[in-house]
């Protein structure tokens, strides 16, 4: 037990089935105790939700008897790993951050955690998350802020707040997000940890609660690239129950991480670089010259549509969710305001049930899509995204990756942004482009302020070019130091 | 002004949103700014863009279809499990016929 005690909050998934293989601990030895450590150490930060201890031990016995019996356990057996609670788990609640959900009991599965449990993965429990998704701070969780674990009276980000902040602190090695706009990578570079959106379609959205369906991604986090690349290739892949999945060939991505980037050509968006705060804007400069040092060729590009990419993401976005949002009406969910009319029962439960970041886009959906609205908002958008997309198509073939800053600045204090809404959507600038495009982008750390709060660099390459984003992103954290 | 309260009270009822004073108000003022910036897309030219109605799509346009075969589904007593009013197998509401 003590390989566990001295190593558990910064286990790699390698030094987990090393642990294992070695007899140095069980997998139920292990799960034990990353629970217990979970649960001593949350109420500093807020960031899980609940805790599913009688699953995460009957997934760690199974580990333990292919251990056992010599049967593959899987490349996560006995990792302990965390979810967002926006992907249901059945048997476990299901809140979404949100009041109407809080009793909501999965009856099934989302395909990534049944993916995840088949690999070995054990759950310990559900992240805490912006309402729906909803949000850049995790402010707009029904059950409270989470703790930036590097700076308390900060934000961690969001929306998937909670599990970049138990990937920080250590209290999961990996953990599932989800990023509608830049909802892992925003709160992964707030964290210091690395988090990955996928290409669209790559990893099944079964079982991820709607948002915006045709911009929401499963993505991980972990506190290196390798885990990340592990987790993806665990959950990603074809899924009949979601028919915008992808049938693209699963490549192997642990085989990219080879080091090999001399000549990749870079492209740095000049857009990218306006309005950064001078200390996020030094580590990004530093980040790049550490990837000219390893032999990448950088050249300065333009995607022109940058600047209407706000505008575009928030039509389309909240079109999108006003209608996802509509099934939460008090009559299959759990909550219910009592009212005379089934129409008046309707309206309380909502109006009771929804915090003021999901009124205020519902609303705002509501209203880009009605009567007389329809071509000159979300018509607009589409046309608009269509050009933001070929701005990055043309990038792509002059350069193999774009490397941007994930945010303007680093994590900011609790209560700072959350009466400015506009100004908190403006923040997202630099990641709602990829979502919109569909490419597959990640946060990886690329140094701290002089404040110790950490910043992520943003890489980007072509539709399922996750093995290209991952040697570079490998490459870096190994030449720069920043494995967590 | 991009909207007015008036609007905000008409678009909460098309959303079956129930709102207080206070949150109308507040909502006018959030929704003005947004849309505000919103405003900013007229000075793109899109007349002859295509709109992006799907984001990748990588198979032929049947891929996702398979044989109509029967398979199990959640069972009534699963279904209602969440139910926050259930009765005789189904969801119960506010009766909507009068007799």
């Amino acid at each position: 037990m003590s390989a566990i005690s001295s190593g558990i909050s910064s286990f790699t998934i390698d030094q987990v089935r090393k642990g294992l293989a070695a007899r140095e601990f069980s997998a139920v030895e292990l799960a034990q105790s990353a629970l217990d450590l979970a649960r001593t150490e949350n109420p500093k930060t807020n960031a899980y939700l609940h805790f599913s201890p009688e699953r995460a031990l009957a997934a760690a016995e199974r580990v333990d008897r292919k251990l056992t019996s010599g049967e593959d356990p899987g490349v996560l057996a006995g990792v302990p790993v965390a979810v967002k609670d926006v992907i249901v788990t059945k048997g476990v609640r299901t809140t979404c951050g949100s009041r109407l959900l809080e009793h909501y009991v999965p009856p099934y599965d989302a395909t990534a955690v049944i993916r995840l449990e088949q690999a070995g993965g054990i759950i310990l429990g559900k992240t805490n998350c912006d309402e729906f998704a909803m949000g850049s701070s995790n402010e707009n969780s029904a059950f409270g802020p989470v703790k930036n674990p590097w700076a308390p009276d900060r934000v961690p980000g969001g929306s998937s707040g909670g599990s970049a902040a138990v990937v920080a602190q250590g209290t999961a090695v990996v953990a599932l997000g989800s990023d509608t706009g830049g909802s892992v990578r925003q709160p992964a570079s707030f964290c210091g940890v690395v988090g990955v959106t996928p290409t669209y379609g790559r990893v099944s959205r079964y079982g991820l609660v709607a948002f915006a369906s045709s911009l929401d991604h499963i993505g991980p986090l972990a506190r290196t690239v390798k885990d990340a690349a592990l987790v993806l290739q665990s959950i990603a892949g074809r899924d009949e129950n979601d028919s915008t999945s992808a049938f693209a060939p699963l490549p192997d991505y642990v085989a990219a991480l080879d080091g090999n980037v001399n000549g990749t050509r870079i492209g740095l968006p000049r857009e990218y670089f306006e309005g950064l705060s001078s200390e996020t804007g030094d580590l990004i400069a530093k980040g790049v010259a550490l990837l000219k040092k390893l032999g990448c060729e950088v050249r300065e590009i333009s995607l022109p549509a940058t600047k209407y990419a706000v505008a575009c993401y928030y039509i389309i976005a909240t079109a999108e969710a006003s209608s996802n949002l509509a099934r939460y009406d008090g009559v299959r969910y759990t909550t219910r305001a009592e009212a005379e009319t089934l129409s008046d029962m309707y309206r309380s439960t909502r109006g009771a049930g929804f915090g003021a970041e999901c009124k205020r886009r519902i609303m705002l959906g509501t209203y880009v899509l009605s009567h007389g609205y329809y071509d000159a908002y979300y018509l607009k958008a589409q046309k608009v995204r269509a050009l933001i997309a070929e701005d990055f198509r043309k990038a792509f073939t002059e350069v193999d990756a774009i490397v941007a800053p994930v945010s303007p600045v680093p994590a900011f204090k609790i209560g700072e942004k959350i009466d400015d809404p506009l100004a908190m959507y403006l923040s997202d600038i630099y990641t709602i482009t990829g979502d919109l495009a569909g490419i597959p982008c990640m946060s990886v750390p690329c140094g701290k302020t002089a404040a110790g709060l950490p910043v992520g660099m943003q890489i980007l390459t072509r539709h399922f070019d996750e093995p290209g984003m991952f040697r570079l992103a490998d490459a870096f954290e190994k030449a720069g130091g920043f494995a967590g | 002004m991009k909207i007015t309260e008036k609007e905000v009270r008409y678009v909460a009822d098309l959303a079956n949103l129930k709102l207080t004073g206070e949150e109308i108000v507040r909502l006018s003022k959030d929704l003005d700014e947004i849309l505000t910036h919103i405003d900013t897309l007229n000075e793109l030219d899109t007349s002859n863009v295509q709109p992006m109605a799907q984001v990748l799509y990588d198979a032929g346009e049947n891929a996702t279809l398979r044989e109509d075969v029967e398979r199990p589904c959640l069972d009534n007593v699963t279904a209602l499990a969440n139910a926050p009013l259930a009765g005789a197998g189904y969801f119960k509401v506010p009766k909507v016929i009068e007799r």
